[in-house]
């Protein structure tokens, strides 16, 4: 889990961890993010929600780097990283799960995680090749990580098996765990509670709270209303790629251009 | 001769080559389009259109009958080989299908090997003239067929695809399999058809090339690479970028063996492959897709 | 879920032993010839194996690299007297860069147009080797390169070469299998998009895939230039002819047959690969008499079709199989 003593900033900095300015996205003719701004602070949970098609995990896609964006500007802890790869993202501090999991099937529980830990640990080709004896005590310390990362999840006794006899919701568990092993600062959430029963997600606001007090601020795309409702600290309203609505759950329950939008679709 | 007369001829020599090559680009095009699989025995396909020609001529069987026969029979060949190797697999990764379609291109290769040796084989000029003479250049009256050959060919295609009903079926099921087939298309016929259409079209490039430059067991390889590169750089789905692919491949592999020097002959057409690649993922002419086969 | 080749160093001990017994029980020049060529192929494919299976890329290169290899060491040891040790870490280095540079280049594309780059690479450094004549000899070669020592003793004999070959293969194989059960090997399987990798998950983990994809292709660069230098200091001779674009498919029968992804693969299908080769060769001119190689360009076509369709995992996965018919009962 990420410190916040761990970044340089001082204890109480009040700048925004990630902040979004006149994004803007549009294929060819179709605009998909639409002069979008927004900031996220240190330690909330930022929900952000709206319609099919509203854009939402575009939006993640660009501030993951996935796709560049057409327009704007994307800070992180102050400093743009409109430019930089995925990967590069990734070593700043931004870790994410997606909407379609994307696990190793080719790999074990345990070696998922251990692939998230490929940041925090050493050792190159040749130095691997000759099994350095360094390398021997990274590949011990990686797998002890994931391993308690899988504990910490209660995933611990699958963790030799394939991801793919998971059942569904552990799967997700899974690949969070494997983002939460990069240490982040910001873990971008791609509709998590996605095909969950009530129950669990209940379970999972539970975690991602968990997750939000041990340091790490949590940025969520979602649909489910009650992952939304019951753990966002702010939530943004996108529809057609514009911001409709900003403000606390309460706040944002009452917006009429927000409700008016959601027509037909469950709130 | 003059030098610009020696330019000509290697301008002609040039656009014969590369008229062929963008044959086999187009061979690469209508199969990939529907199948979406590489099929480097394409080449082959032309290897066999040559050779067989010269069996059958070699047997008696006046020369254009013998084209027919072989352009025939390696059209059912074509489709054969869609059926047998590449639908079963249909479904493996892709670079299954690359080994497949190789391994199939050094299958055949064999098969001519065990049956006509490494021999160099030859038809008769398709017209007795022989060859013209312009100014002080030689231009040889077969460089005309080559040319016009696949001048037709590509009208042919392109009206096919354009305005007749199996036509559009074709480019439905290039652009959508899936919906195609809802619509009672049958996509493993398509595929067939496709293999079937570029087999006969690169054993009518093959054969009518062969009174230039003799044919034998081996140049499959050559030109299917070329060929490939050639729908490369036509970007894969637009005939004009894949025709204008194969000339200049054709264009700057004659002026680079004639001016440079011959051995870097099939050097020219990779490097520009490379170059091409390096700068510009979607070809010349072609869209973006391509460079994510 | 295993890791395949977690090194069972039981196998290891067996196989080393197996090596080193086999031309001492049977006393044959003409299987330690081909002792030769497996081990040589081995080397090749292993590079070409991790290539495959590990970052998911066909490559029809390694014969250029292989090619590389040898001509570096022919010409620094004959035309600049170097030390032919040295020779050999110096072709490997020049290797290793030049597939850092064109992987660059190459390893932007995928399946079949990276399948086309690979061989146009082939075919470039092959004409290379045969145009350039004041460097390397054009299409006769060059002859007299000089042979290896160790200590005091200069290896003139095959069975030096046999053994010096699979050395090198053992360490290479052990390395190899270092490489794989470790973060880097991770990584690996991570983005191997067509075996359950995805390139998007590693991306967002901070794994960059083109740069492992170029490491790899580097590597088995490395490994197909070693075969190259040992295979010209036995020959004492290099021709262009060895470095053509056969010479680049036999890596990728030998691969596909042995299993790709698999380090054991490459060295079970070379085994078998050069086995059915002489049995072709043997065979075939007592079945039709007058015939030589032809069948031969027959078999490998056919051969990698069959294996394709019916054996997609190579030789390696017949146990898995058989396991799998014996549960389903």
């Amino acid at each position: 889990m990420s410190r916040i003593a761990d970044s340089k900033e001082s204890p109480i900095d009040v700048t925004p961890i990630l902040e979004v300015k006149d994004f803007h996205k549009a294929f060819g003719g179709l605009i998909a993010i639409n002069r979008l701004s927004f900031k996220v602070n240190r330690g909330d949970i930022l929900a952000i929600i709206g319609p099919n098609g509203a854009g939402k995990t575009t939006l993640f896609n660009m501030i993951n780097r996935f796709q560049p964006a057409s327009g704007g500007e994307i800070l992180f802890e102050g400093q743009s990283i409109k430019e930089l790869s995925p990967a590069r993202v990734a070593a700043l501090g931004i870790a994410r799960t997606f909407q379609i999991l994307q696990l190793f099937s080719n790999m074990s529980v345990v070696e998922n995680v251990m692939v998230g830990r490929h940041l925090r640990s050493k050792g190159g080709m040749l130095a691997t090749g000759l099994r350095l004896p360094f390398t021997r005590r990274e590949e011990r310390n990686v797998f002890d990580a994931a391993m308690s990362k899988l504990t910490m999840m209660d995933l611990k006794e699958e963790a030799f098996s394939s991801p793919l006899s998971l059942p569904y919701g552990r799967q997700k568990t899974l690949e969070m765990a494997r983002a939460l092993a990069t240490e982040p600062k910001l873990l971008l959430l791609d509709e998590p509670a996605g095909g969950l029963s009530t129950l669990e997600i209940e379970q999972l606001a539970q975690l991602i709270k968990g997750i939000r007090d041990g340091g790490i601020t949590i940025l969520l795309v979602e649909h489910r209303m009650e992952l939304v409702m019951g753990i966002a600290d702010r939530v943004i309203v996108l529809n057609y790629g514009s911001k409709i609505g900003e403000g606390t759950p309460a706040e944002i329950q009452s917006n009429e251009e927000v409700i008016s939008a959601y027509l037909g679709e469950e709130f | 001769m003059s030098m610009y007369d020696q330019l000509l001829q290697f301008l002609i020599a040039g656009i014969s080559i590369g008229s062929i090559y963008a044959v086999m680009g187009l061979g690469f095009m209508i199969v990939y389009s529907v199948t979406r699989v590489m099929n480097f025995a394409q080449g082959e396909f032309a290897m066999l259109g040559g050779m067989l020609s010269t069996v059958f001529y070699a047997k008696g069987l006046p020369l254009s009958f013998s084209i027919l026969c072989a352009v025939l029979i390696t059209t059912a060949f074509g489709m054969f080989l869609h059926r047998a190797v590449i639908y079963p697999i249909r479904t493996a990764p892709v670079f299954t299908l690359v080994l497949v379609t190789f391994g199939a291109s050094i299958a055949i290769r064999g098969i001519s090997l065990i049956i006509w040796g490494t021999d160099f084989r030859i038809l008769p000029p398709f017209s007795k003239l022989g060859a013209i003479h312009l100014a002080q250049a030689v231009i040889n009256i077969q460089a005309l067929w080559v040319i016009g050959t696949t001048l037709l060919m590509a009208i042919v295609l392109f009206l096919f695809f354009e305005y007749t009903v199996p036509g559009k079926a074709f480019r439905a099921s290039s652009i959508n399999a899936l919906g195609a087939s809802l619509m009672g298309i049958k996509t493993e016929r398509m595929g067939s058809i496709a293999f079937g259409l570029a087999a006969g079209l690169g054993a009518l490039a093959g054969a009518v090339v062969t009174p230039m430059m003799t044919t034998s067991s081996e140049i499959g390889l050559g030109l299917a690479i070329k060929g490939f590169i050639a729908a490369i750089i036509g970007g894969l789905n637009r005939i004009e970028g894949i025709i204008v692919g194969g000339l200049t491949l054709g264009i700057l592999e004659a002026f680079g063996a004639g001016l440079i020097h011959s051995g870097f002959k099939d050097v020219i057409p990779l490097l520009i492959f490379l170059v091409v690649l390096n700068f510009r993922r979607g070809g010349l002419l072609g869209d973006a897709e391509a460079g994510k086969i | 879920m295993e890791n395949i080749n977690r090194p069972r160093y039981a196998s290891l001990a067996l196989f080393v032993i197996i090596v080193i017994v086999i031309p001492i029980v049977i006393k044959s020049p003409y299987l330690i010839t081909i002792g030769i060529f497996i081990g040589l192929y081995a080397l090749i494919s292993l590079g070409l194996s991790l290539l495959m299976g590990y970052a998911g890329q066909v490559s029809m290169g390694q014969s250029a690299f292989y090619g590389i290899g040898a001509y570096v060491s022919a010409i620094l040891t004959m035309k600049c007297g170097v030390n032919p040790w040295l020779a050999m870490i110096l072709a490997a280095l020049f290797s290793t860069l030049m597939a850092g540079l064109l992987g660059m280049v190459v390893l932007r594309l995928e399946g079949h147009l990276l399948a086309v780059a690979t061989l146009a690479l082939c075919i470039v450094f092959y004409t290379i080797f045969a145009q350039w004549k004041s460097m390397t000899g054009g299409v006769d070669g060059m002859p007299g390169i000089p042979k290896l020592s160790i200590g005091g003793l200069t290896l003139t004999r095959d069975f030096h070469y046999y053994y010096l070959i699979w050395a090198f293969v053992t360490v290479i194989l052990v390395f190899s299998f270092n490489v794989v059960d470790s973060r880097v090997g991770r990584a690996l399987r991570s983005i191997h998009h067509f075996l359950g990798g995805s390139e998007m998950a590693a991306k967002s983990l901070g794994i960059s895939p083109m740069k492992y994809k170029i490491q790899v292709f580097m590597l088995s660069a490395a490994y197909a230039s070693f075969a190259g230098s040992l295979y010209v200091h036995w020959l004492s001779l290099v021709t262009p002819s060895s470095f053509g674009f056969l010479t680049s498919i036999y890596p990728l029968i030998i691969v596909t047959l042995g299993g790709q992804g698999s380090l054991w693969g490459a060295i079970i299908g070379a085994a078998v690969f050069f086995i059915v080769a002489e049995g072709f060769r043997a065979l075939v001119p007592i079945l039709k008499p007058g015939t030589s190689g032809e069948y031969e360009i027959l078999a490998w076509g056919l051969m990698i079709i069959l294996v394709m369709q019916f054996l997609p995992r190579g030789l390696v996965s017949i146990p898995d199989i058989l396991k799998e018919k014996k549960t389903k009962g």
